[in-house]
This record gives C-alpha cells, structure tokens and sequence, in this order.
C-alpha cells in the first residue's frame, strides 16, 4: 500500500564512494561474485567485466564518462528549506542528511550539469541512489526544474537518468508534491518542443517512477534494472504468492511495453546521441570519446538547429 | 449499530450504559430511569468532545478509515443531480474503485469523480477497497479529456489507502497510469477542485489532487506513506505508526499550515461518522462556493497556468519549530 518500495540496499553499498576504495583493491562482483581489479571495474563504468552486471555508479563518474572530453559544467540547484516538517525518526533527519553528504561528497541526491556528448549540445539529470537512497524530496524537485528551466532557456534537449527508492519520507507531503511539481518541469520542456529522454537505472521506484521517470518521449533502460511503482515484497505481502523470475526488471517492463529500449551503459552515450541528433533534425555524430569540445578547433561554428553536417563531422561507421 | 474506535471504549460503555437502561425501562413500566439516563448521555456528550478536542494524528488515522464515514458514493448521490456514471479505460477494463461520470451540481453539469471504498464485505471486495488499478487512473484521464474538451468543471473526491500493489496493475504499467493522469490534471484548461474526505493514501491519490483548490475534511490525512509502513521502513516496526503518525504531519491541519491544502471543511462533533449529511452537506457547499470562485477566473488558460504555478511554488512554507 505504501508506495515507496521498501527496497533493501544492496550489498555493494560501500562501491559507491569511490574515494574510499584504494587503487589496488579488488571489488566482488555482486552477482556472480567475480573479483574485479577495481580500476579495470571501474573504467568498464562499474559493470562486471565477467557478467556484464550494472552495478550502482554516481552522477558525477557517469557524466564524466557521458559528456565530450569528461566536461560538464553544473547547473545550480536552488536550496530548498532544510528540514521543513522538523522530522524525528529513530535520527533527526539534519543528521540524515549531514551524513549522506559526508559518506557522498555530494550536496543532494541529483546532479544537473550541462555540456555535449557526440557534440551534441544537452542538459542532463542524474539521480544519485547513494545519496538517501536517491529518494525524492523537495532539493530533487528543484533540480529537475533547474534542469528542465535550464533546458529551455538554452534550447537544449533533457536527458534524465533516474534511481531512487522512491520518495523522502522526512519532507512527509512535501515529498509527494514534487510527482505533481516535476510533471510541470517535463511539461516546459513538452511545450517547448524539446525531447526528454528518461533513461531508467537500477533501481527506479515509487513516487519517482510514477511520474518524471514515466513521462519521457523516450524511455530507455539499463539492462536488468528494477523498476516498479509497488516494490516486489510489499506485492509479494499484498497477494501471498511468488512473483515470476525477472518481475519488475527492465526486460519485463520492455515486454510489457513501458520501455522502448534496455540498453548496455557501455552503449547508452551513441544511442542517446543518435536519438537526440535525429529528433533535433542534426546530422548524424561521430561516436567515441572524443576530446573536450574547446581543444577541437571548430571551423565554422554551425547554429544547433541547422539540420546540415558541421564540418567536423563525419558519419558513424 | 454504532462502530466505536479504540480510543472511544469509554465513550461506547457510556452510551452502553444508557442504552441498557432505556430497554430496561420499555420492559418494566413502572422503573423511571429518564433522570439516570440523560446524566449518561450528558457525561458521553461531555467526553465525545474532550475525546474529538484535539485528536492526535494516529487517532485522525482513525476517524480518517472509519468504515461508517460517508463514502465517494454517499457525497454523489446526496449532493449532485443527474448522475451519470461513465465506465472504462477504453483499453482494457472498468476499474470499480473508481466512480465518475457527469453530474449537476445545482444547475452546473460537471465532471465528478472519486476512489469508493465499499462499505460492507461485498461491496468493498467488489472496489478492492478504494484503491485503484491503472484502468483506474485511466478513467480518470479519459473523463478529465471530457471536462477539458466540453470545458466541465473537475470535481474529484479522494478517498484511498493507496494505489493497489499487484502483480497485474504492476504489469499494465502502475507508474505510468498515475503519472499520466498526474500530467493530465496539470493540462485542464477548466477549473479543478479536489476533497479529500477521508484517506489521502501517497501517489494513489496524488492523481486526484493536483488541483486549483483541494480542500480536505477536519479529520481527513493526506500522506507520502501510511504511518503503518513509513513505521516499518523508518523505525524498522510497524508498531510505531503513533510515532510515524506524528512525524508524517498527515493532518489537515498541518497541511494547510504548510500551504498543501487551501481549506478544511470542518466536521460535526464526533467525526463525519457521527453526522454523515452534515458533513456531506458542509462538503457540498464548500465545493458550491470555490466553484462560483473559479469559474469567475476562467479566462482561456489562465486556471492551468494558476494550477501549475501554485505546485511549483509548493514546499517554500515549513512547519513553525
Ligand atoms: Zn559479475
């Protein structure tokens, strides 16, 4: 009945700081137990290298690895109140918050930059599951509205990619507010005519899928990711019987049409930029990691709407 | 037969009390016990109030879920004409725990709608209990396409524990029928006024409150996650819904502190259970009256716009320390 799946983390928890983790150390896999060197993991993008597992990775290694050059500029997020319902659980919830950052490093539980990836002028979102769980709550509202704001005004598609247990439960409503208010952030960025590419990782859940992460002109998903509005166990409680194998997983959701494609992560950046170059009427990119966009020398510098190859170029092979 | 809550065992000896007595006297003619009877119901009357003074949020749980509280179905029946239920997601099936169609309010045609709890094992099992399947929030959409097309006022009344979690709504896409009507209600040029008159349970009734005006019951909660399962998640035992209750800030009061709701209807001495049409009634002219309001702002867009305005500006008020 309650919507935020009461999902467990999963035993890779301690992967997600990086700063923690010497050089040297190995990471076990947590599917198939593999020992992964933890650089060659990590440069794999946190998938297994034996069995091709996506495991959990942060907004700021995924942009690093997603934009041209690994450079993306951030795109501020307005604070919201601290603590708006004064919320005591078993920990105050300033305390909650104190420690994530400091396990984190980060301020929140989403990061909005901007930049270009295949050359390509975007916006893009992520949230962070290590950061609380990625759940939703009032700062990540305003950082999909900075994000869709940002969007518009630059004339720049939106890509998102989504994690989250579901919503913070210590801004009680204020938290269910942000499924209507970040609906508003997707419909600016509709009415400006902008694609909004929600790409869905593991795990997208709650109050979170059942609204910005439902709402793309395209969805995309990382292989085996859970994605549910009721987690499996609270169902599992509701009808008192075993859900099928792959229930809720992103192959299911593709089959049951609410996805359109699952797709590797080491694949995402060239299917994010042939999509986005395609419903922005530009050329087709280069694919591949290419150099930070200010140490290219750029002939002529081509308007982002022109539909016609900039010189510097040339067709994917 | 009056259904007593937990907390009002000592207000249903009392009233026992007095009840016994009065069989007593239809038996026997000659015992007079008037005098000793209306003392009881003076001292029940008496403690009914300092019982309802200041509920505390789990108790307003309480009230909010109790099974005799008018129902979606009692407030359309006794304050709209002409209803006319309108079935269907068009796609896939009619989900019961839905109810809506067109109906006049005073002379007005709108669209109404709401989540129907039931109210005896028959009934409740036939709406599963208020919550909603995606053919549910699907209707929804489609009777919202009907108001905007014919530029019909929305009136939606919200009573749910919760969307429902199967194994079946998961599969035809849960997230996305309540996203999508979620978007549909933030897209209606006509004016939207939403009640909650009893549960207001997470995103299962967040679809039927995106609003211009939402008005909730005195006892009525609106919540990210009942206290039972934030008790479980948070405190790791669902034994500390109190606690949770308290956390949550599920009370009217509390939301319109917070500038989530617009109003509170305020209910009969007792809860709504224990003056079923004066609260109806007093739900029905608060509608009546926001209704005239809105409908003098209607101009073009101008109700979506002030809609989505009034969401994105949500959250800037706290609570005060
Ligand atoms: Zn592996």
């Amino acid at each position: 009945m309650n919507w935020i799946s009461n999902y467990v983390r999963p035993r890779i928890n301690s992967l997600f700081s990086r700063r923690e983790v010497p050089e040297n150390l190995w990471t076990k896999c947590s599917e198939c137990g593999t020992m992964l060197f933890h650089r060659e993991f990590t440069e794999n993008l946190n998938v297994c290298t034996s069995c091709d597992h996506h495991m959990g990775i942060t907004p700021r290694e995924r942009f690093h690895a997603l934009f041209d050059g690994n450079v993306f500029t951030e795109v501020d997020v307005p604070a919201p109140l601290d603590d708006p319902l004064h919320f005591k659980d078993q920990k105050r919830y300033p305390d909650r918050i104190k420690a994530a950052r400091k396990d984190t490093g980060e301020r929140e539980a989403m990061l909005v930059a901007e930049g270009k990836i295949g050359r390509t002028p975007i916006v893009a979102a992520a949230q962070d599951f290590s950061f609380m769980a990625g759940s939703m709550g009032m700062y990540v509202g305003n950082a999909i509205i900075a994000a869709a704001e940002r969007a518009v005004a630059a004339k720049r598609p939106l890509v998102l990619f989504s994690a989250a247990g579901g919503a913070r439960m210590q801004e009680g409503i204020l938290s269910l507010m942000q499924m209507p208010r970040t609906t508003v952030a997707v419909q600016m960025l509709k009415e400006a005519g902008l694609p909004y590419i929600v790409v869905l990782t593991h795990p997208t859940t709650g109050g979170v899928t059942a609204s910005y992460a439902m709402l793309g002109d395209v969805h995309i998903a990382e292989p085996n990711a859970l994605i549910c509005f009721a987690g499996p166990r609270v169902i599992e409680q509701t009808i008192r019987e075993k859900l099928p194998d792959g229930f809720q997983r992103a192959e299911y959701l593709l089959d049951h049409g609410m996805l359109d494609r699952v797709t590797h992560r080491k694949d995402m950046k060239d299917e994010l930029v042939t999509i986005l170059r395609m419903l922005t009427g530009k050329g087709p990119a280069v694919m591949g990691d290419l150099p930070k966009p200010e140490d290219v020398v750029e002939t002529k510098e081509k308007p982002e709407d022109a539909p016609a190859k900039p010189k510097d170029e040339a067709p994917k092979t | 037969m009056t259904n007593y809550l937990e907390f009002e065992k000592p207000l249903a000896e009392i009233e026992g009390k007095a009840e016994e007595l009065r069989a007593l006297a239809r038996a026997n003619k000659e015992m007079d016990v008037e005098g000793e009877a209306a003392g009881l119901d003076a001292k029940a009357s008496a403690l009914l109030k300092e019982l309802y003074k200041d509920l505390t949020p789990w108790r307003k749980c309480q009230v909010a879920r109790h099974p005799d509280r008018p129902h979606c179905k009692d407030y359309i029946e006794a304050l709209f004409t002409e209803y006319t239920p309108l079935a269907g997601d068009r796609n896939f099936a009619d989900d019961h725990a839905v109810m809506g169609g067109l109906a006049r309010l005073g002379d007005v045609p709108v669209v109404v709608m709401g989540q129907e709890k039931g109210n005896d094992t028959k009934s409740r099992i036939e709406r599963n209990f208020g919550m909603a399947r995606p053919e549910g929030y699907r209707k929804v959409i489609r009777l919202m396409d009907l108001a905007d097309r014919f530029g019909l006022p929305i009136v939606m009344l919200v009573d749910t524990p919760g969307a429902y979690p199967g194994k079946g709504a998961e599969e035809r896409g849960q997230s996305e029928a309540i996203a999508r009507s979620t978007e549909r209600s933030l897209n209606v040029k006509s004016p939207v006024i939403s009640v909650i008159i009893g549960e207001g349970g997470s995103g299962g009734a967040v679809a039927l409150a995106t609003a211009n005006t939402v008005m909730m019951l005195e006892h009525s909660i609106y919540s990210v996650i009942s206290p039972e399962g934030c008790a479980s998640i948070l405190w790791k035992d669902s034994d500390k819904m109190r606690e949770a209750a308290e956390a949550l800030r599920l009370t009217a009061q509390d939301l319109k502190q917070l500038g989530v709701i617009d109003q509170i209807i305020p209910e009969p001495m007792g809860g709504a259970q224990r003056g079923r049409s004066e609260s109806i009634n007093a739900v029905g002219k608060a509608i009546e009256a926001e209704l005239k309001a809105l409908k003098k702002r209607q101009k073009g867009d101008a109700l979506l716009k002030e809609r989505r305005e009034k969401f994105l500006k949500m959250g800037a008020k706290g609570l005060a320390a």
